[in-house]
C-alpha cells in the first residue's frame, strides 16, 4: 500500500548526511596529501639557512642549482639504478610465480602461497637484519648488488600475487580457444595469456618499482657504502635538508602520479 | 560462398587427407576417458564408436555429466583418450594438439579474446596459418557478412551482446573453413527467443557452408530441432544412435524414452505370442499389443508410448488396438492440448495428451473411469 506521505520527498536528512559524508572525504584527502603539498611547496621557499622549515618567500631558485650536492644527484641515481633493475627482476621471476601458483596444482604450492605472505608480514627490521647477516656469514660485500637482491626479495610477493589474482580470473577456454584455431604454446602465451595478464603485471611492475625507491630500512642494512636518495636524506636531516631534496621528492612523485594514471586510463581501455 | 570453401587448399599445416565422400568426417573407436580423482579411476567415456560423415549437422545429447563435453573435446584435441582412437577423415589424430587438427571450436563462453576487436579475433586463425593479408581481408569480410556483423569490425567483445559475441565466435571458428565444428552448448546464455533464433540461423549457416557440425546440448528440443542425427548419450555411453525423429518415436531405451520428451512406461507379461505380435497382460483391465520382435509367452516386456499416440475414451474401443482401463487423477489444460495423468489399477500414472479440437468429445473428468488406447506400432518395446 503506497500512502501519499510516503512519496513525499525527505530532501533535507539526506542532504545533510551527503554533506557531512562528503566533508569527511576531503578531511581524508587533505589529510593524505597535505605533507606531499608541503614538500612540494618548501622546494620553491627561499630559504637562507640550512633548515627549509619556514617560509620566507618564493623562488625558483632550487631548480636551477639541483646538482649543488654531487652526492645527493648521485644518490638519486643510485636509487633510480635499483629500482629499475629490482623492478624489471621482480616483475619477470614474479610474473612466472604468479602463473605457476594461479594456474596448476603442485606440491608445494601451500607452502609457496605461506611464504609469500610471511615475506609481506615480516618485519622490514628482521629482514633487513636477517638479509646482512646472511651477506655477511656468506662473505659477500655489500653494495649495489646485495641492494638489487634485496629488493627483489621483498618485492617478488606483491607481484607475484597480483599476477595469480589476474590468473585465477582468466576464463582458460580463451587459451585453448588460440591453440584451437592453431596457435602454438608460445604463441598463445604471448599473443593471448600474456595481453590478458598485463594489468596484472604493471600493476605488479609499479607496486615493485615504488616500493624500491623509497626503501629505507633494509636498504640501510645491505648498501655498504653506497647510498640510495633515502639514505641520504636521512644523513642530512641532522644538518638540514636541502630544499633540493624537496625538489627531487616533487619530481619522483610527478612521474609516480603520471605512471599512475597511465596505468588507470590504458587498464580502463584493455578490459 | 564457393572462396570461403577454396580457401583450405593452401593451408598445408593441419592434418591433411584426401576427402572422399565415403570416409566419414569423424570416426570415435572404442574411444575410454579415464581420469583420477581423488586416487580413484573415474571413467568420463566409458567406451564410445561412432562416425560421423561429411556435412552432417550431428548433437551429442545428454544430460550434464554425461560424458558429452569430454568426447567433443577428444575431437577436438583438448583430452586425450586413456583408451581408442580419433580419426578425422580418415587420418589417426589420436595424440596430435589442437593447434594441428582441422577442427574448430565455437565455445560455452564463447571464449573470445577480450583484447582484441571483432575483426582482429575473427582473423587470428588465418593469421597463424600465414594465409597472404589480401586473403585474410576478404574472407574475414565475407564470414562477418554470413554472420551479419558487417560494420562492427572495431568492436571489443565486451561491447557487444550476448547474441552478436555468439556469432562472434561462430565467424572466428568457420573462417578457418574447417573439416568440422565442433559447438559445446553454444547457445546455453541466450534467453529463450534469441536461442530459438539462434537455431534456425546455425542451420542456415551450416547448409550454406557445408561443412560437418557436431553439437554438444543437454537440451533435447535443441537436438531434435536442428540434428540431421542424435547421440543419447549417459554415463559414458551412447544410448541410441538415429535422426531426431526415430529418436523420438522409437527409443530405445528407457533412458532415451525417458530424457526425450514426455513419455510413458509399462510393462506386461506376454500372453500370447503369434505372428510377430504379441499381446501383453499386467495387473490392469486391458491388453497392450507389440508388434515385432520375438517374444515367448511368459516373457517380461516393458514397452514406452508417447502421450499424444494415446485416445481416451468412455467406451471400451473396438478393434485391433492396445487398451487399458483407469481412472482420470489429473486434467490440465495447456491451450494447445489437455494433459490428463490416469492411473492404473496397479497405481501406474499414464500421461495423455489430447488436442483441443472444436469438435472435442472425449474430454474427460477428473475422477471418471476411461479407457485408454493406441495403435500397436506406437508400443515401443525398451531393451533393457
Amino acid at each position: 500500500m503506497s500512502t501519499p506521505e510516503i512519496t513525499r520527498p525527505r530532501v533535507p536528512r539526506v542532504r545533510f548526511g551527503e554533506r557531512l559524508l562528503r566533508g569527511y572525504v576531503w578531511l581524508v584527502i587533505a589529510w593524505l596529501f597535505l605533507p606531499i603539498v608541503v614538500m612540494i611547496v618548501f622546494g620553491f621557499n627561499d630559504t637562507a639557512s640550512k633548515s627549509n622549515v619556514t617560509w620566507q618567500g618564493f623562488t625558483l631558485r632550487w631548480w636551477g642549482r639541483l646538482g649543488d650536492y654531487p652526492e645527493l644527484v648521485g644518490a638519486v641515481v643510485n636509487s633510480l639504478k635499483v629500482a629499475l633493475l629490482a623492478t624489471l627482476i621482480t616483475t619477470v621471476i614474479g610474473t612466472l610465480m604468479g602463473l605457476a601458483l594461479g594456474r596448476y596444482r603442485f606440491r608445494g604450492q601451500g607452502a609457496t602461497n605461506l611464504a609469500l605472505f610471511a615475506a609481506i608480514a615480516s618485519p622490514e627490521l628482521v629482514m633487513g637484519a636477517s638479509l646482512l647477516s646472511l651477506f655477511v656469514s656468506a662473505g659477500v660485500d655489500t653494495g649495489f648488488w646485495t641492494v638489487v637482491v634485496a629488493h627483489v626479495l621483498f618485492s617478488l610477493s606483491f607481484v607475484a600475487i597480483t599476477v595469480r589474482a589476474r590468473v585465477i580470473g582468466l576464463d582458460r577456454s580463451v587459451e585453448e580457444a588460440a591453440r584451437d584455431l592453431g596457435a602454438s604454446t608460445w604463441i598463445t602465451f604471448w599473443r593471448v595469456t600474456f595481453p590478458m595478464i598485463l594489468p596484472g603485471v604493471v600493476s605488479g611492475a609499479l607496486l615493485a618499482f615504488a616500493l624500491s625507491i623509497d626503501d629505507f630500512v633494509i636498504t640501510q642494512f645491505t648498501s655498504g657504502a653506497m647510498e640510495t636518495f633515502p639514505l641520504w636524506i636521512w644523513g642530512a636531516t641532522r644538518i638540514g635538508i636541502p630544499p633540493q631534496v624537496n625538489i627531487l621528492g616533487t619530481l619522483i612523485f610527478a612521474v609516480g602520479v603520471v605512471i599512475a594514471v597511465v596505468n588507470t586510463v590504458t587498464a580502463r581501455r584493455r578490459t | 560462398m564457393t572462396e570461403i570453401q577454396a580457401g583450405s587448399a593452401e593451408e598445408g599445416a593441419a592434418v591433411a587427407a584426401p576427402s572422399s565422400p565415403r570416409v566419414p568426417a569423424i570416426e570415435l573407436s572404442g574411444v575410454v576417458k579415464e581420469y583420477l580423482a581423488q586416487g580413484e579411476v573415474v571413467q568420463a567415456v566409458k567406451g564410445v564408436t561412432l562416425s560421423i560423415a561429411g556435412g552432417e549437422f550431428f548433437s551429442l545429447l545428454g544430460p550434464s555429466g554425461c560424458g558429452k563435453t569430454t568426447t567433443m573435446r577428444m575431437i577436438a584435441g583438448f583430452e586425450d583418450p586413456s583408451r581408442g582412437t580419433v580419426r578425422l577423415h580418415g587420418q589417426d589424430v589420436t595424440g596430435v594438439p589442437p593447434n594441428r587438427r582441422d577442427v574448430n571450436m565455437v565455445f560455452q563462453s564463447y571464449a573470445l579474446f577480450p583484447h582484441m576487436n571483432v575483426w582482429e579475433n575473427v582473423a587470428f586463425g588465418l593469421r597463424r596459418r600465414k594465409v597472404a593479408e589480401a586473403d585474410i581481408r576478404r574472407r574475414v569480410g565475407e564470414m562477418l557478412e554470413i554472420v551479419d556483423l558487417t560494420g562492427r569490425e572495431k568492436r571489443r567483445p565486451r561491447e557487444m551482446s550476448g547474441g552478436q559475441q555468439q556469432r562472434v565466435a561462430l565467424a572466428r571458428a568457420l573462417v578457418n573453413n574447417p573439416r568440422a565444428l565442433l559447438l559445446d552448448e553454444p547457445l546455453g546464455a541466450l534467453d529463450l527467443k534469441l536461442r530459438q533464433a539462434m537455431q534456425i540461423e546455425l542451420k542456415r549457416i551450416q547448409r550454406e557452408v557445408g561443412i560437418t557440425f557436431v553439437y554438444v546440448t543437454h537440451d533435447q528440443s535443441e537436438a531434435l530441432t536442428m540434428s540431421d542425427r542424435i547421440a543419447v548419450m549417459n554415463d559414458g555411453l551412447v544410448e541410441q544412435l538415429a535422426a531426431p525423429r526415430e529418436i523420438y518415436e522409437r527409443p530405445a531405451t528407457a533412458f532415451v524414452a525417458g530424457f526425450i520428451g514426455t513419455s510413458n512406461l509399462l510393462d506386461g507379461t506376454v500372453e500370447e505370442s503369434t505372428g510377430g505380435r504379441a499381446v501383453l497382460r499386467a495387473g490392469y483391465e486391458g491388453r497392450i499389443l507389440v508388434e515385432g520382435g520375438t517374444h515367448a509367452v511368459g516373457d517380461h516386456v516393458a514397452v514406452t508410448v508417447r502421450p499424444e499416440k494415446i485416445t481416451i475414451s468412455a467406451e471400451e474401443p473396438e478393434g485391433d488396438v492396445s487398451a487399458v482401463r483407469g481412472t482420470v487423477s489429473e486434467v490440465v489444460y495447456l491451450g494447445l492440448y489437455n494433459s490428463y495423468a490416469v492411473r492404473l489399477a496397479d497405481g501406474a500414472e499414464i500421461t495423455v495428451f489430447q488436442q483441443n479440437a472444436l469438435d472435442s468429445t472425449s474430454t474427460a473428468e477428473r475422477g471418471e473411469a476411461v479407457w485408454l488406447s493406441w495403435q500397436p506400432r506406437h508400443s515401443y518395446v525398451i531393451g533393457s
